[in-house]
């Protein structure tokens, strides 16, 4: 059978994925820039926009990381305010389950989900780096180990906040004389993590639960992802390994009592798209020269090697120094944390294998746009990556803010229309209905039995 | 100040004030968790060219009583989060003020200082915080980390009883709005360069580690959202005792008292005056904006309000009382009121309509226009953020060196 595919965009809020010395290039924090590509996604019938998370701006060598792209919004803020612009996008955020409490978690995304009419999601992402925690009165106070029964509870705790309301306690009778019916709200969570009991503010919005993402590749996070996740958020976007990803977290649904179709995986990806191949790859080439400088390739070098490489010339050979693997110089990041001197003997494997400098090694680990081609080459490839079970669709991240997916959404998606692999307009009106997603059974108040028959 | 234009605000709570006010026959309280529901609402406002809204919120519902949760059936329970809410508001609206309430006993600070530079952003310039601590130890409960003062129903008779059981929360509610501050001014202006000769994207040396330590907490910093247009968004406090006054000065842009008469302001307003002193504010620097509260049922029409708003008191089985002073009259009444307690020396007032959508709407079509009729206020907005409508100067930022 044909399957759909499921289109998410994101607006990049750090990192080097945004081509910023492009005169294209615009704000990053205007809220213009957010409104555009929501209605640019919402125009391509995207299933929804996304915004992800980082609570402190990363640290290089001991001072500010002066070539992220960084500086933005509180994402379920300004989420609230891209829904108000938006009729049937769906609009998601990762939430730390660190750095924050399933009472206001609950209650933020429930509002999201009532104030765009059905179309939140949470990427539950944790977090137990002490670094972060400086900006927080906790602190970094969650052992490693520690991070996915706090996500699994802060999920479970969540869940039991927003079952606190069963949709018939909201009465809002006149007549009557009943707003609520007794009891709505109240509940009592005695777990590991979390001691909390009393009564929840916010009825549940259109959704019931919002959509719950979960993004990470480890063993216990494709674990959690079986048995929890509706979608999954992956970097494999190679269709081999997004094959055997796909395969190994499909796999895992069974255990759990769930079927393929309650979990949709979705890996990040990057378009480039021109009149011909041969232009749509000398302009991906360009992005990704623009997006690994000089200086980002030696600062990526640096975060590997713990150490300060900057007298090395980024188009020369590696440093044949060995790394230090206990120095972090580049704080605020997971992906450079552990294994450094395992990742450093494979980048100097490579480099010798293929000849690369600095610079051109760290565009072939780092770099590199995921799709490239004309808009028939991109839909072709867009399609086939689907059908052959790399995944159900893909976050497209987009290297210029705020214009870069309008050549996608104009030129690529009406391809996919025409081969019947994405909608032609919305059939629903829940993030839910765009995923194919069931609703939550309401494990709380609602499942028949209430305190008392009213 | 009583010569200058008169402010006013609405606080939206709910229906309206009223508990029963749901009941209203105008009433929609179905539709009390749907963004059309206060898109409508903030729009009528805005008609009326109003400074700013207020939206009401706690981390726990509401009850019948100031100081722990009730068990009534028959009054508005629920809410949804007002900073969300606002920033919803912000791209429906153009001129308007949005100030959400944010408890900033539980929240962490550093996300009430990104959210709320956030909305300024969405609103492009028209984002407040009203920062209110948590009087309810019950709603401790609902985030298991601490614990907060238990009032007793004494207690809850006398706001400088209630403050000075709660002095705590309010002297680490001055941390936060001053680690707030010290976070949106933590990005300079141009702190983002894209230097495309070095690569760099930020210059590191406008950006501050505000490495804030007090009695309760610390934070790091900066923020990771740059400096927001306003500066510093407008803060609002409501206060009823010293303490919260002290709050206010050292902390607030807009201090929201509540008096009952033309004596009682100028007594409350002697009392910010002593706060403001006493915490050695300079406001020729930084202005604090004093605004009265009064609850109000607005019909034209002789007896009309007062009829309603006892038919309201029978409905919820209590006569309605409130902090503030509760108005019902006609619209003329409440004008003579506003300029004559403004002589005492207000800037302006926050009203809270008994019920929405008919106080609001009468706020905005009939007290309005009797208040232009006396020159007493605006006929069009004016260009600029929620603190240029305020006279309030855009903040220097404490890190940026002077040039």
């Amino acid at each position: 059978m044909t399957k759909q595919i499921h289109l998410a965009a994101q607006l990049p809020g750090i990192h080097n994925v945004t081509v910023w010395p492009d005169p294209r290039s615009g704000s990053q924090i205007a809220v213009d820039s957010f409104v555009h590509l929501a209605r640019t996604a919402e125009r391509g019938r995207f299933d929804f926009f996304f915004l992800a998370e980082g609570l402190r701006l990363r640290e290089h060598k001991g001072r500010l990381y002066e070539l992220d792209v960084a500086g933005r919004p509180d994402n379920l803020t300004m989420l609230s305010t891209v829904a108000a612009v938006t009729t049937h996008l769906g609009v998601a955020a990762t939430v730390n389950a660190t750095f924050n409490e399933p009472y206001e978690v609950a209650r933020r995304l429930a509002t999201l989900d009532h104030l765009s009419g059905g179309r939140a999601a949470w990427n539950v992402v944790t977090s137990f780096d002490s670094f972060t925690g400086e900006n927080f009165r906790r602190g970094g106070f969650l052992a490693e180990a520690d991070r996915y029964t706090r996500a699994a509870e802060f999920l479970a705790t969540t869940r039991e906040l927003w079952d606190s309301w069963a949709g018939p306690d909201l009465r809002a009778d006149p007549v009557s004389g009943q707003f609520v019916r007794p009891g709505a709200g109240e509940f009592a969570h005695r777990g590991t993590h979390f001691d909390i009991s009393g009564r929840f503010t916010t009825p549940p919005g259109p959704q019931g639960h919002p959509v719950i993402i979960q993004s990470g590749e480890s063993d216990a996070g494709r674990e959690f992802a079986a048995s929890d996740a509706e979608v999954v958020f992956s970097k494999y976007n190679r269709l081999d390994e997004a094959r055997a990803f796909y395969r190994d977290v499909k796999g895992r649904l069974a255990r759990y009592g769930r079927s393929p179709a309650d979990l949709r995986i979705m890996p990040t990806a990057t378009v480039v798209v021109a009149d011909t191949d041969e232009e749509a790859v000398a302009y991906a080439d360009e992005i990704t020269r623009a997006q690994v400088s000089p200086q980002t390739a030696i600062a990526h070098l640096e975060a590997v090697w713990g150490r300060d490489l900057s007298a090395y010339d980024p188009d020369g050979p590696l440093p044949e120094i060995d790394p230090e693997p206990d120095s972090l110089v580049l704080k605020g990041h997971s992906v450079f944390r552990t294994g450094r001197a395992e990742t450093a003997r494979r980048w100097r494997a490579l480099a010798g294998e293929r000849g690369l400098s600095i610079r051109e090694l760290v565009i072939a680990v780092h770099g590199g746009q995921t799709f490239v081609g004309s808009p028939h080459t991109v839909a072709d490839a867009v399609d086939h990556f689907v059908q052959t079970d790399g995944a159900d669709g893909f976050v497209f991240a987009t290297h210029l803010t705020p214009g870069g997916l309008d050549d996608f959404v104009d030129r690529v998606v009406p391809l996919l229309q025409e081969k019947g692999v994405h909608r032609p307009d919305y059939t629903g009106t829940t993030l839910r209905d765009h995923l194919g997603l069931r609703r939550p059974t309401d494990t709380g108040r609602s499942s028949g039995n209430t305190r008392e028959a009213s | 100040m009583s010569d200058g234009p008169l402010h006013l605000a609405v606080a939206l709570d709910g229906a309206g004030w009223h508990p029963a006010a749901w009941r209203s026959h105008d009433a929609v309280p179905g539709a009390l968790f749907t963004a059309a529901y206060w898109t409508r609402l903030v729009t009528e406002a805005e008609r009326g060219l109003l400074d700013f809204v207020t939206l009401e919120d706690a981390l726990g519902p509401q009850s019948a009583a100031p100081h722990r949760p009730d068990d009534r059936t028959d009054q508005v329970r629920g809410r949804l989060d007002a900073v969300l809410l606002a920033a919803h508001l912000a791209p429906l609206t153009t001129h308007i003020g949005l100030v959400p309430t944010v408890n900033v006993t539980h929240t962490e600070p550093f996300h009430v200082a990104v959210g709320i530079a956030t909305l300024d952003h969405a609103s492009r310039g028209r984002a407040g915080l009203r920062p209110q601590i948590a009087p309810r130890a019950a709603d401790a409960g609902h985030f298991g980390r601490r614990t907060t003062p238990q009032l007793t129903d004494d207690d809850v008779r006398d706001p400088e009883l209630i403050a000075e059981r709660l002095r705590p929360l309010f002297a680490e509610a001055t941390d936060v709005v001053e680690v707030a501050r010290r976070l949106w001014d933590s990005w300079e202006d141009d702190a983002e360069i894209r230097d495309t000769a070095t690569g760099r994207f930020l210059d590191g040396a406008k950006l501050h580690h505000i490495d804030f330590e007090g009695a309760y907490f610390s934070v790091k910093g900066p923020s990771i959202t740059p400096r927001p247009p306003q500066g510093q968004p407008l803060v609002a406090s409501l206060a009823h005792a010293s303490t919260p006054y002290e709050f206010a000065a050292r902390g607030s842009d807009v201090v929201l008292v509540t008096p009952r008469d033309r004596a009682g302001t100028e007594a409350i307003l002697a009392q910010v005056d002593e706060a403001v002193d006493r915490v050695g504010r300079d406001e020729r620097a930084r202005p604090l904006r004093r605004f009265a509260e009064l609850v109000v049922f607005l019909d034209d029409e002789p007896g009309a309000a007062i009829r309603r708003k006892e038919r309201l008191d029978d409905l919820d089985g209590a006569t309605y009382t409130s902090d503030a002073l509760i108005f019902t009259g006609g619209s003329g009444e409440l004008a003579d009121l506003l300029l004559d307690w403004r002589a005492a020396g207000l800037d302006g007032f926050r009203l809270r309509p008994g019920a929405v959508p008919h106080d609001l709407t009468a706020i905005t079509r009939r007290l309005v226009p009797e208040l232009r009729r006396r020159n007493a206020f605006r006929t069009a907005y004016g260009t600029g953020t929620l603190r240029t409508r305020l006279g309030l100067p855009h903040p220097r930022n404490r890190y940026a060196r002077p040039c």
